[in-house]
């Protein structure tokens, strides 16, 4: 029992890093129509300035912690910010070809990563209790799934306030619903799809130094982001394109899944990622009964 | 479409939609004599400084001949996606999926159930048959993005499920080798180069061929229907999901039969050559590149990519290569940075890719980006309301004789 209660958060802590992929991920979608492939890099990207900046501090404490954190946030946000008024701003009005520039740009950094840093990890220097762990009773639960958690709950709490009680955050909801109609009140929607690509570039930037420091011993790789990104889109898609809870609900969904799979069945068959394949099982399930997703909106 | 073209006027009357015949035959003539150039090419003993991708600067040097199949096979994969993505619209993330299939598909056959060559075949493409009809079937439930989404995730499970060596059949991380012991004499040993190149070109051809046929065809009229106005094809009387997994299974079953003829061509089928999600990508980038909804383009960027990427990697590979200064040598000494940022400026400056440059198109007038977008919609619209009229026509005579 209590083993499972650990796997449970372990899971829940896997399920917050995921939703800060997926929900930026969702509300670019929700407002542009553009999938963006490149936010597997954004997250990379956002894990090596936290290592940058974290080489650098002094030492290692927790307020120092959150500059690491900033940094790793505000990279994201740059980087998604660049991307939208370069790339994506000269396609307006052709999804397609805002897809695959998406990808070209993922291609390209990913290569340059690769290049630069080569293939082998980087260590992110964290503070010692970040590693730690608390005892609970016999189990013993690693303290950087509940920062994950605590994150996660932090951005769906300030995300939700944000779409729902600030001037922009209605202009986003509204341009979700009708673009056409938001334009013709005479809103500068351009102004928030910029917007939009930040905040889902910062979210990915922080996810970025989550996934390394919380669940890949504090190391930094090029390919990072890119295997973290397609577990995102299908959080994306069983919760519903455009919508931030059903991403929340479907990040809970799929990392309990992928947790309790592999900890439960994966050892005895002897398929390692007997967890990743029945996520695509529940992904198939969710779409063969709801098509547009858990909470997707109606076309 | 040959014209006797005595006049002028009775040429106008001839003309083809596609261009005038004089066009269509010059192109005819141009294909007939690339590909007569690329088969004669094993006999071609010249040395080429500087361009050539292999190691040796022979143009029929072992390395050169390698990747030009290598380009061949790739370009085959190329223009059976172009006939899902460029020809019907449907941007899938998991073609990969059937292409590794066919490689591990042939491999396990040969290797570890010891088939003969052509049942091994035969059941690798029956099965590929049966595996896109029923992935097919699920994913078109989704359209557009989640249509993607599935497609890559089936896809993904495919990966996982390779890397995952299940009984011991797959080898996991490091991938299968091939076994030659069931293979004829001509694929096997120092002569198989030549032997293998030709295989590649001769498949290519008759991809190219199935390609033709197929986007020519009355399935091809509504494809080109439905990439442009889906609801507009159905309310002309065509239901789109039998046409739309019909271009899905023509698309799969082609990386199918083109990954065994890369396993036979490579020797080895390991999972991040041939079944990771990046081999998708480099896909969509080759169809892209050379103009989507263009067969011919789809061959010259998977052409492209496959030269650009060997010949980079040769270049990285030189000793001195190490001596450059680094804002040189990290870029380069990574194919993906270089042809992702060619990529991303075809995409924002040649949407048409490469035939769009030429301003030789396929079936649509305007090719690439523009067409899947929907700009080009006259074309196959014309074609597939002249097709309804005709069945309505003959519906309705077959309907006045039976009230009669």
């Amino acid at each position: 029992m209590s083993t499972f209660i650990a796997i449970t958060i372990s899971g829940l802590a896997l399920g917050a890093v995921y939703f800060l992929v997926a929900s930026g991920l969702s509300l670019i979608y929700g407002l542009m129509d553009v999938l963006n492939f490149a936010h597997g890099v954004f997250l990379t990207l956002g894990a090596y300035a936290g290592w940058a900046v974290a080489a650098h501090l002094p030492q290692q404490n927790g307020a120092l912690f959150l500059v690491t954190a900033a940094a790793a946030t505000a990279a994201g946000a740059l980087v998604a910010t660049v991307t939208e008024l370069l790339l994506i701003r000269p396609l307006y009005g052709n999804p397609v070809g805002q897809i695959l520039v998406t990808i070209g740009l993922d291609l390209a950094l990913v290569g340059l990563l690769l290049g630069g840093f080569g293939a082998n990890s980087r260590s992110i220097q964290v503070p010692g209790w970040l590693t730690g762990v608390t005892d609970a009773g016999p189990e013993r639960i690693p303290n950087g799934d509940f920062v994950a958690l605590g994150t996660g709950l932090a951005v769906l709490g300030a995300l939700t306030w944000f779409l729902g009680r600030t001037r922009y955050g209605i202009i986003i909801r509204a341009g979700a619903e009708n673009r056409d109609m938001v334009r013709a009140l005479g809103v500068d929607v351009g102004r928030a799809f910029t917007l939009v690509f930040a905040v889902g570039g910062a979210a990915a930037g922080l996810a970025g130094l989550l996934n390394s420091v919380v669940f890949n011993s504090g190391l930094v790789d090029p390919m990072q982001g890119d295997q973290m990104l397609i577990f995102a889109f299908i959080v994306v898609v069983i919760g519903g394109l455009g919508s931030i809870f059903g991403a929340a609900i479907a990040a809970v969904l799929v990392s309990l899944v992928q947790e309790y799979v592999t900890f439960y069945a994966g050892g005895g068959s002897g398929l390692a990622q007997l967890g990743n394949i029945s996520v695509v099982l529940v992904l198939a399930i969710v779409l063969l009964a709801r098509p547009r997703g858990l909470l997707g909106r109606t076309a | 479409m040959t014209a006797a073209g005595t006049g002028v006027l009775d040429r106008l009357k001839q003309r083809p939609p596609a261009g005038p015949p004089t066009a269509t035959r010059r192109r005819r003539v141009t294909a007939i004599a690339v590909v007569a150039v690329f088969a004669a090419l094993p006999f071609a003993g010249l040395t080429v400084p500087w361009v050539l991708p292999g190691p040796v600067d022979v143009l029929n040097s072992t390395g050169t001949l390698d990747v030009l199949g290598l380009g061949f096979v790739f370009a085959a994969v190329a223009l059976g996606y172009d006939v899902l993505f460029g020809f019907t619209g449907l941007l899938s993330f998991g073609q990969v999926l059937y292409f590794a299939f066919g490689a591990y598909g042939l491999d396990i056959t040969l290797s570890a159930w010891n088939w003969p060559l052509l049942p091994a075949v035969l059941a690798t493409l029956a099965a590929g048959l049966v595996l896109a009809l029923a992935l097919g079937a699920t994913s078109l439930r989704g359209r557009g993005i989640a249509f993607a989404m599935v497609t890559l995730a089936f896809a993904q499970a495919g990966y996982y499920l390779i890397e995952d060596n299940p009984h011991n059949l797959t080898g996991g991380d490091t991938g299968l080798v091939m076994s030659t012991s069931r293979l004829p004499a001509m694929l096997v040993g120092v002569a198989s180069t030549r032997n293998l190149y030709w295989l590649a070109l001769a498949f290519l051809v008759v991809v190219y061929g199935v390609v033709w046929l197929a986007t020519r065809s009355r399935a091809g009229a509504v494809w080109l229907a439905i990439r442009e106005n889906e609801r507009r094809a159905e309310v002309l009387g065509f239901r789109p999901l039998p046409f739309k997994l019909a271009s899905f299974t023509v698309s799969s079953l082609i990386a199918t039969a083109a990954g065994m003829v890369y396993l036979l061509l490579v020797g080895t089928a390991a999972p991040d050559s041939v079944a990771s999600t990046t081999v998708t990508v480099s896909i969509l980038v080759m169809v892209v590149l050379g103009g989507a909804g263009t067969r011919w383009g789809a061959v010259a960027g998977a052409m492209v990519y496959v030269y650009l990427q060997q010949y980079l990697l040769k270049v990285a590979a030189q000793p001195s290569f190490a001596t450059w200064p680094a804002a040189f040598r990290v870029p380069l000494s990574q194919p993906d940075f270089l042809l992702g940022v060619i990529f991303v400026l075809f995409i924002l400056f040649v949407p048409g890719g490469l035939s769009g440059l030429s301003g030789l198109s396929g079936l649509s007038g305007l090719s690439g980006l523009s067409a899947v977008k929907g700009l080009s919609a006259v074309n196959g619209l014309r074609r597939l309301r002249e097709l309804a009229r005709r069945i309505a026509r003959t519906t309705t005579g077959r309907s006045r004789k039976g009230t009669r």
